[in-house]
């Protein structure tokens, strides 16, 4: 294909001498290849997918302050406490404790928990935004968990929930509920 | 009748286009891309819907591992070069050569205490998983101290200060984290409460797109 053409191929012309004539043509191919390897390379190498960032406001810590924990009607507090092996246990007010092993990944399943608790505070209590929702994932929970409920809650929208410790209170109140025992402890919140 | 005559017609296609168009799109992927900065540890992030990206310039990566390590980076040298004399200036026992010095502005990303970080500067300490992350605790650290509160400290402050002298232009470096999928909560928890301690109570949570219905479609 290298094409440098040498006008003719150094005939004889008879009487004097004529400067060759020679073509500008280069061939352009092998250049070509090259900058398409490097526009290759650099799209390999580019970071495609930029991760997104998923904003998380956490309320303020005051020493000075000693903080006055509000109260809240029982009724109206939906907690979801996030175990090991995916499980979630949800319940409302200090009654009535589901245990579901909740497959994570699919994320349907806590989106119609979601869904179901929302709608039974809305029966009681006639609107969505009394709902406020706490978070508490247990110390043996994965951090993917904890992301895969706040994302359920921004998608649902739900303006009140909070990241809570799994204190021992919740942790005996949990336990005795899931072995059918009656509660005893009476939920602080 | 005389044979019609085809021409010969030369085969050579004019290059010349092809490598025009070849070298603009270069141009432009050289321009647009940014390397995958080195990390350190491979992070399995969790998925999730949040469409927003995360910040081009000027980020504070706290990075969790698996096994619950941490490593810190700022992304911008400038602020690099600035944290580590702040973090001098904090802790005086522990020297650094210029060549160290030089090295930590090319480091995107670090995890060990603050004494061994002369040794990983050198290379004499691997800055992989096998380092052991910076210490989230006092109890971990030689220093008694919370050494990640001290550069997220140390960090904020050679931003602002920065900032003030017009040496960088933006609106104050942006915190996020960045945890395995797999971390147990309570490491992440510790990083959480480190944050507030600095008061630093709106970060971002670093997560890979998950597929499906998105945050604006969703109902």
């Amino acid at each position: 294909m290298a094409e440098m053409n040498t006008g003719d191929s150094g005939g004889k012309h008879k009487g004097g001498k004529r400067s060759k004539k020679v073509s500008t043509r280069v061939d352009m191919t092998p250049m070509v290849d090259l900058g398409f390897l490097l526009i290759t390379f650099f799209v390999l190498v580019t970071t495609f997918n930029k991760p997104s960032a998923m904003d998380l406001n956490l309320p303020a810590k005051d020493d000075n302050k000693e903080d006055k924990k509000p109260e809240i009607k029982a009724s109206k507090v939906v907690q979801f406490v996030l175990g090991t092996d995916n499980k979630l246990y949800h319940f409302r007010g200090i009654e009535n404790i589901v245990v579901d092993s909740i497959d994570f990944s699919s994320s349907k399943s806590i989106r119609s928990v979601i869904e179901a608790r929302e709608k039974e505070v809305i029966d009681q209590w006639g609107s969505r935004d009394s709902m406020l929702l706490f978070i508490k994932p247990m110390h043996a929970s994965k951090y993917k968990n904890m992301v895969d409920i706040l994302d359920e809650v921004n998608i649902a929208q739900i303006k009140r929930f909070a990241l809570v410790d799994f204190s021992e209170a919740d942790s005996l109140m949990l336990m005795n509920a899931i072995a059918g025992l009656p509660l005893t402890a009476s939920s602080g919140q | 009748m005389p044979a019609v005559k085809i021409p010969r017609k030369s085969t050579l296609v004019d290059m010349t286009a092809m490598c025009d168009v070849a070298f603009l799109l270069l141009t432009f992927f050289i321009l647009t891309s940014k390397f995958r900065p080195q990390e350190p540890v491979q992070i399995n992030m969790p998925g999730s819907r949040a469409e927003r990206k995360i910040a081009e310039q000027n980020i504070m990566m706290l990075t969790v591992s698996k096994d619950g390590k941490l490593f810190f980076g700022v992304d911008n040298q400038k602020v690099r070069a600035r944290m580590l004399e702040r973090m001098m200036a904090a802790y005086p026992d522990v020297a650094f050569t210029e060549a160290q010095k030089l090295k930590f502005t090319t480091t995107e990303s670090f995890g060990v205490p603050f004494q061994m970080l002369p040794a990983l500067l050198d290379g004499a300490i691997k800055n992989d998983e096998s380092a052991p992350g910076i210490p989230v605790d006092s109890t971990a650290s030689r220093y008694r101290r919370n050494e990640l509160a001290d550069w997220i400290f140390a960090g904020r402050v050679a931003d602002n200060e920065l900032r003030q002298l017009g040496e960088i232009q933006s609106e104050g470096i942006a915190v996020a984290v960045k945890g395995d999928g797999s971390t147990d909560y309570p490491k992440i928890k510790k990083v959480m409460d480190t944050l507030v301690e600095k008061k630093v109570n709106k970060f971002n949570l670093v997560t890979s797109l998950k597929g499906g219905d998105s945050v604006a479609s969703g109902e």
